[in-house]
């Protein structure tokens, strides 16, 4: 059975010139022991996806549409309160930006043995133990636990933001643009520890990022979004060897390859469109050079490429060739 | 590691003297503020002349001698005898004062910014801004009538009408903390209100209520010397704004016994200034935007 299953999400933002529509019939399932990557340029709704999930909307932000199974609860349906009680414990989360997530004139030790406190009903020497042990478990000296945030390295900083999603053992982590503010080695150390921890502990992952390698590095399956929308989904090996969508064929040509001839990585001309008023048909028509007129009136579904591969373009494979 | 550890720690602190030692201002501050303290609390040890007991004809209005140092008021008491205990109640009433400011200053800020789109901006910041545009002379004048003379009612009253000022700067600092990823993350792990306003902002704001804090006290002693001059003060328990009120209504000001109305007014200008200038200073450590490089 899926851990977490979620079914036509759509969340909207409303601001004074509309409903800005962030995410716009989204769905996806995740297994335990599976890690999913979002995927996509800034602004098509990676984080509003994650924070609808984790109930973190700003007040703006409202789910219209669809339903966040985790097992068999509806988490769109609970009160905040329980929601509340739930979030740590079940649905943790890695912010983006990890140096400014921890509080600085509060001990880092402290802060993560706050969640154990609020939620497994711990006294402060079993959160303490237990914090020790998460220190161990993401690679930090036991010994900074008492230091505060400003005497840590920022992978550091992130290892210990690692530690506390990990505090409660939830069943899902959400890690948003976990490695982005990092330099490469650091990156690559946080890569392989949640490699590692994907290993030892059995539970669900999201990472969300715009780094393609990333999802190479520790990703099962794929998502790709674009204005709102998930254009490309299914495993890795499917999605990079066999992509369907012109825009995750954009995607990958935009990233600079290692192994074949040293070109100029190709960006993608134009900007994603404003999802006040998203493009009739395929969001992407307008950035597209395959684009044809079905394509500016029609919106095209996600269609089976073969088993869980899925991709929404009308001229499947046409260009691909 | 523990070790160095604790040796970092103290490094913070002694960074923190080392700044206040650089700081000219600061110093003389500390300086003043030491002397008044130990005059308050060794004063009557060393100097012991019971302020209340009252001289005959021969002791009123006697110049400074070596028996009486700053010599005797219109009713024949010690002047410096006066200056020590009205030292104590001074200070007490400034500090305790500030510390009722504070306290409402600090909830009322925290609330405020905390809930600025419920009663926060609503209810409290108007709230708020009543006691700042309401002008406090009068208003202490008419509380401190009402309440009757009582050492803890001028307490009271001058608590009750410093905290304004606080609660704006307070508010500000909270309205920007809540908004860092710090506290989203707070959020986020399952945090109650109660929680996050204590153990988060509460931490991030305490440099600037300390910083307050010493700029109320100069504020408050100021007010109860302004309350007691005005004839509002404890009689039983002369404060340095009580001498100043004798002295006038005794008119030694004409007479030119200097004596009776200098040294009152002179502690009272000193302490203010003290309380300031160490407000100042803390200012400038605390802040680092107005830190010399």
């Amino acid at each position: 059975m899926d851990l977490l299953e979620v079914k036509g999400l759509k969340t909207y933002f409303k601001t004074q010139k509309g409903m800005v529509k962030a995410v716009d019939d989204v769905s996806f399932s995740l297994s335990p022991g599976k890690v999913l990557g979002l995927v996509g340029e800034s602004g098509c709704g990676k984080t509003t996806t994650a924070l609808s999930i984790a109930n973190l909307l700003p007040p703006e932000g409202e789910v219209v549409g669809g339903e966040i199974f985790l097992e068999d609860v509806d988490l769109l349906k609970l009160s905040p309160n329980k929601m509340r009680k739930r979030r740590w414990k079940d649905i943790s989360m890695v912010f983006q930006g990890a140096m400014n997530a921890l509080n600085p004139v509060i001990r880092v030790g402290d802060q993560i043995a706050e969640a154990l406190v609020l939620h497994d009903k711990m006294t402060y020497a079993q959160a303490m133990e237990r914090t020790r042990e998460l220190f161990r478990l993401v690679e930090i000296d036991e010994d900074r636990i008492n230091h505060y945030p400003h005497e840590f390295s920022g992978g550091m900083k992130q290892r210990a933001m690692i530690a506390m999603a990990l505090a409660c053992n939830p069943k899902i982590i959400i890690g948003d643009e976990p490695t982005t503010a990092l330099d490469v080695m650091v990156q690559a150390q946080i890569l392989n520890l949640m490699e590692k921890l994907k290993k030892e502990i059995n539970m669900g992952m999201i990472i969300i990022t715009h780094d393609l390698s990333i999802l190479g590095e520790i990703c099962d399956d794929v998502a790709i979004m674009y204005a709102g929308k998930i254009v490309e989904k299914g495993t890795v090996e499917a999605v990079f060897s066999r992509h369907n969508h012109p825009y995750t064929r954009k995607l990958i040509e935009a990233f600079p390859d290692i192994y074949g001839e040293r070109k100029l990585a190709r960006s993608i001309p134009g900007n994603p469109p404003s999802l006040l008023s998203p493009p009739e048909g395929c969001r992407f028509h307008p950035r597209c050079e395959f684009a044809t007129d079905i394509c500016k009136t029609t919106e095209p579904a996600l269609m089976s490429l073969g088993g869980d591969h899925l991709a929404a373009c009308h001229c499947q494979g046409v260009w691909n060739e | 590691m523990n070790k160095l550890n604790q040796r970092r720690r103290r490094g913070k602190r002694e960074g923190f003297l080392l700044s206040l030692k650089n700081s000219k201002m600061g110093m003389i501050g500390a300086a003043i503020l030491l002397f008044f303290f130990l005059m308050a609390v060794f004063g009557p040890i060393l100097y012991p002349f019971d302020p209340q007991v009252f001289g005959g004809g021969a002791d009123i209005m006697n110049p400074p001698s070596p028996r009486h140092w700053l010599g005797t008021d219109d009713m024949g008491r010690d002047v410096l005898g006066n200056l020590i205990s009205g030292s104590r109640v001074s200070l007490m009433v400034g500090i305790l004062a500030t510390l009722i400011s504070m306290i409402l200053g600090t909830v009322l800020g925290i609330l405020a910014g905390f809930f600025d789109k419920t009663i926060g901006g609503t209810f409290i910041m108007r709230f708020t801004d009543f006691f700042l545009v309401i002008p406090w002379l009068p208003l202490m004048l008419v509380l401190a009538a009402i309440l009757g003379t009582s050492i803890w009612n001028i307490i009271l009253v001058i608590g009750l009408t410093g905290w304004a000022g606080t609660t704006r700067v307070v508010r500000a600092q909270t309205l920007s903390i809540r908004e860092r990823p710090y506290i989203e993350r707070a959020i986020a792990i399952g945090s109650s209100n109660r929680h996050i306003m204590l153990k988060h902002i509460l931490p991030n704001v305490f440099p600037l209520i300390f910083a307050n804090t010493i700029l109320v006290s100069a504020v408050a002693i100021l007010s109860e010397t302004t309350l007691s001059f005005l004839g509002l003060g404890d009689p039983t328990r002369p404060s340095w704004g009580m001498m100043l009120h004798y002295a006038f209504s005794s008119g030694a000001a004409s007479i030119g016994a200097y004596w009776y109305f200098i040294p009152p007014g002179l502690a009272v200008v000193l302490v203010v200034l003290a309380f300031t200038f160490l407000g100042y200073a803390f200012d400038e450590i605390l802040n680092p935007k107005l830190k010399k490089r």
